[in-house]
C-alpha cells in the first residue's frame, strides 16, 4: 500500500497516542496516590507522579495482611475451580452441538441460545440460589451461576465446528467413542480456542464481584473485587456519618489505592502478556460471527 | 405373490431357493414387507427410543451442562410468577398471596419505573452510537500504521481497560472526581475555577459515563473491526488504487461495505440488549449516589434497589420481567428489520 505524506502520518499517530495515554492515566493515577504520602495527596490532590514518595501504605496494609491475603485466597480458588469446570462443561456441550448428525442440536442449541434473549432476572435467580440450593456465602454461589455463558459455548462450537467431520468419522470407525474423539482429537486440536474461552473465563471470575454482592455477607468470604467494592463503600458511608469518638483509624486514600493496586496490578500485569490469545479469540469472533 | 412380496430382499430370496418348506420365508416375509412400508412399522424401528440409544453419548456429554443451564436459567424462569405475588418470606413463593397485576399497576405508577427505563434505552444508544464510530475510527486508523510495534503498543494501551473490573473503573473515576483532591477538580482550580461536587450533580453524569463506557470498550470494539478489516481481501485495495481511487474513497466504497455485516451483528447484539443497562458501571462509577439517580438510575440498578434496599421482591419481579419482555421483543424486532433488508445478515 502507499504510503503517506509525513503530516498525515504524524496525525495518525498522535491521536492514538493520545488515546493511548487516555487509557491509562488513571491506572497511572491511583499507582501514583498509593505511593504517596497521605499529606501529599491533600495538599497536590491525586498527581501523575508522586509528590513525595512513601510506601508507607504499603507497609501499613501488610503490616496485617490478613484480609487481602484470604481475599486473594477466596478469588484465587473460584477462578481456578469455576474456570476448570465451565471450560469442561462447556466444552462437552459445544463439542454435542458441532456435530451436525447429532439427532437434537437443533433443540439443545435453542435450549442454550435462548438464555442469551431471556431470563428469570435478579429477584427469582436470588430466591433460587439462597432458598432453594441454600449458598447464601458459600463460595460455590461466586462460581456455578456462571459455570455456562451461552456466548462462550457458542464460541467454541464455532471452533469444534471446523474440525474436519472426516476425522470424527475415522475415529469411529477405528472404534473410538465420543468421549475419546472429544478430549483425544477434538480437543488437542482446538488448543488455541480452549486458551482463549479459557482466559475470558478467568476474567471474568476474576473481575467479578456482583455474585459476592447478591450472595456473601460473612468479611471472610469477601473475593477481592468485593472487598474493595466494600473499602470504597464504608469509606463514604464513615465519611457521611462520623461517629464521634470512633477508635478505628481510617484507612487513607493512599491506602486504599494501595489496596487497588495490589489487588488487580498482578493479573492486570499478566493479561498485558496474553493479550494476544484474546485478540486471537475477537478474531474467530468478527469472521464468523 | 409371497415370492414377489420378498423380491426386494436377497437373503429372503437365496433363502427361498435353499430352503424347501416354502412356508417359513412367507411367515418372515410380512415383516419385512411392513417394514418396507415408511408408514406402518418403520418409525418403531427408527422410534424415539431408537435415536435417543444412537445419540446416548453425545446425550451423556451434553447432560452436565444442560443440567446447570436447567438450573440457572431455567428455574428462575418459574420464579417469574412472583411478579404477581405479594410475596412475604414466611409464605414462600408459591404459598404467598396473588397480586394480579398489582405489582406492575404500582411499578407504572412510579416516576422510577419511567425514569430508569428513558435512562437505560437513552444511555444504552448513546453508548451504542459512540461506541461504534470510535471503535470504527480507531480501527480504520490503527489499520493505517505500518510500524508493528507501534500496533501492537497502541492495542495493547486500548484494550488495558477492558480487563480492569468496574470496582477498580470506580477507583480511577473517583480519582479524577472527588471533590477534595480529585485530579479534575484540582485542574479547575488551578485555572482559577470553583470545585465542582460531581457526585451530587447529575446533569454531567450523561457524559461522563459515556466517556467511561467510550474509555473501558472502544478498545476492545476497535479489535473486533480491525481484525474483521484485516479479513478484506488486499486485491479489491489494489484494483482501487489502480483506478486511482483516494484513501477515503477506498474506505467509503470499500471498507465499510465489505464491514457491513459485522457492524450489523455487532451493532443488533448491542440492541439486543438495550433494556439491559451494564450493572457495574451505574452502580460502582456513580457510586451509587442517590443524588445522581434522575440521570444514571437504570433499570437494572431500580431492580437491585427495590429488592434488596426496599425489600420489594414482587415489585421488583415485575419490573425485571417487564425488562425481559421488552428485551425478548426488541431482539426479534430488529433481527425482522435486518431480515427484510439483507437477509443474510440476520441472526436468526
Amino acid at each position: 500500500m502507499k504510503s503517506y505524506p509525513v503530516w498525515q502520518r504524524a496525525i495518525i499517530h498522535l491521536f492514538l497516542i493520545a488515546l493511548a495515554v487516555a487509557c491509562i492515566i488513571p491506572l497511572l493515577l491511583v499507582l501514583s496516590a498509593s505511593f504517596s504520602d497521605e499529606a501529599a495527596i491533600g495538599k497536590y490532590g491525586y498527581t501523575l507522579l508522586p509528590k513525595a514518595f512513601s510506601t508507607i501504605a504499603y507497609q501499613y496494609i501488610l503490616s496485617d495482611p490478613t484480609q487481602i491475603v484470604t481475599a486473594y485466597g477466596i478469588t484465587i480458588f473460584v477462578t481456578a475451580v469455576g474456570t476448570i469446570v465451565s471450560l469442561l462443561l462447556s466444552s462437552c456441550m459445544a463439542y454435542v452441538l458441532s456435530r451436525s448428525d447429532f439427532a437434537y442440536r437443533n433443540k439443545f442449541s435453542f435450549f442454550i441460545y435462548f438464555t442469551m434473549l431471556f431470563n428469570g432476572g435478579l429477584v427469582p435467580s436470588y430466591m433460587l440460589v439462597t432458598q432453594v440450593l441454600d449458598l447464601k456465602n458459600s463460595v460455590w454461589a461466586l462460581i456455578l451461576p456462571y459455570v455456562i455463558v451461552p456466548w462462550f459455548v457458542l464460541l467454541l462450537r464455532t471452533y469444534f465446528a471446523d474440525i474436519p467431520e472426516s476425522l470424527i468419522e475415522s475415529a469411529k470407525l477405528e472404534g473410538a467413542g465420543e468421549f475419546r474423539i472429544l478430549f483425544t482429537i477434538i480437543l488437542p486440536l482446538s488448543l488455541p480456542a480452549i486458551a482463549t474461552v479459557g482466559l475470558f473465563i478467568i476474567l471474568m471470575y476474576w473481575n467479578d464481584w456482583y455474585l459476592a454482592l447478591l450472595y456473601v455477607d460473612e468479611g471472610k468470604k469477601f473475593p477481592l473485587q468485593y472487598l474493595l467494592y466494600n473499602i470504597m463503600q464504608n469509606l463514604s458511608v464513615i465519611k457521611a456519618n462520623p461517629v464521634p469518638g470512633m477508635a478505628v483509624r481510617l484507612p487513607g486514600e493512599n491506602t486504599r489505592m494501595a489496596i487497588a493496586v495490589l489487588a488487580t496490578g498482578p493479573i492486570l500485569f499478566a493479561f498485558v502478556f496474553v493479550q494476544r490469545y484474546f485478540i486471537a479469540g475477537l478474531k474467530v469472533g468478527a469472521i464468523k460471527g | 405373490m409371497v415370492v414377489d412380496l420378498n423380491f426386494p430382499f436377497p437373503v429372503a430370496a437365496g433363502y427361498d431357493e435353499t430352503v424347501t418348506n416354502r412356508k417359513e420365508p412367507t411367515t418372515m416375509a410380512v415383516p419385512d414387507n411392513t417394514a418396507l412400508n415408511p408408514t406402518t412399522s418403520f418409525p418403531p424401528k427408527k422410534g424415539f427410543l431408537y435415536t435417543l440409544a444412537r445419540n446416548k453419548w453425545l446425550l451423556l456429554l451434553a447432560a452436565p451442562a444442560t443440567l446447570v443451564v436447567l438450573v440457572f436459567s431455567y428455574l428462575p424462569m418459574f420464579g417469574l410468577i412472583l411478579a404477581f405475588k405479594k410475596y412475604n418470606f414466611s409464605d414462600g413463593i408459591l404459598g404467598s398471596p396473588w397480586a394480579g397485576f398489582g405489582n406492575f399497576e404500582y411499578l407504572f405508577a412510579t416516576r422510577d419505573a419511567f425514569n430508569s427505563t428513558i435512562n437505560t434505552v437513552y444511555l444504552n444508544a448513546i453508548f451504542i452510537f459512540l461506541s461504534l464510530v470510535g471503535a470504527i475510527i480507531v480501527a480504520l486508523l490503527m489499520n493505517e500504521v505500518r510500524n508493528k510495534w507501534m500496533v501492537k503498543s497502541y492495542q495493547t494501551a486500548l484494550f488495558l481497560p477492558y480487563f480492569i473490573s468496574w470496582v477498580i473503573v470506580g477507583y480511577f473515576v473517583y480519582a479524577l472526581l472527588n471533590f477534595d483532591n480529585g485530579t479534575i477538580n484540582r485542574w479547575i482550580g488551578a485555572m482559577g475555577g470553583e470545585y465542582v461536587q460531581w457526585y451530587t450533580r447529575p446533569e454531567y453524569w450523561p457524559f461522563i459515563l459515556s466517556l467511561v463506557y467510550l474509555w473501558k470498550y472502544v478498545g476492545y470494539y476497535s479489535l473486533i473491526y480491525l481484525a474483521g478489516i484485516l479479513g478484506i481481501d488486499k486485491e479489491y485495495y489494489e484494483a482501487a488504487m489502480i483506478d486511482g481511487a483516494t484513501k477515503l474513497q477506498q474506505i467509503r466504497k470499500i471498507t465499510l461495505p465489505l464491514l457491513s455485516p459485522l457492524i450489523t451483528i455487532m451493532v443488533l447484539m448491542q440492541i439486543g440488549r438495550i433494556f439491559f443497562a451494564d450493572f457495574g458501571l451505574f452502580y460502582n462509577v456513580t457510586q451509587n449516589s442517590g443524588a445522581l439517580y434522575s440521570t444514571t438510575d437504570v433499570i437494572d440498578t431500580y431492580v437491585f434497589r427495590t429488592f434488596r434496599v426496599l425489600g420489594d421482591a414482587g415489585m421488583a419481579t415485575a419490573a425485571g420481567l417487564y425488562q425481559a419482555v421488552c428485551g425478548l421483543i426488541l431482539v426479534y424486532i430488529s433481527n425482522w428489520c435486518v431480515r427484510k433488508v439483507n437477509k443474510d445478515e440476520a441472526l436468526f
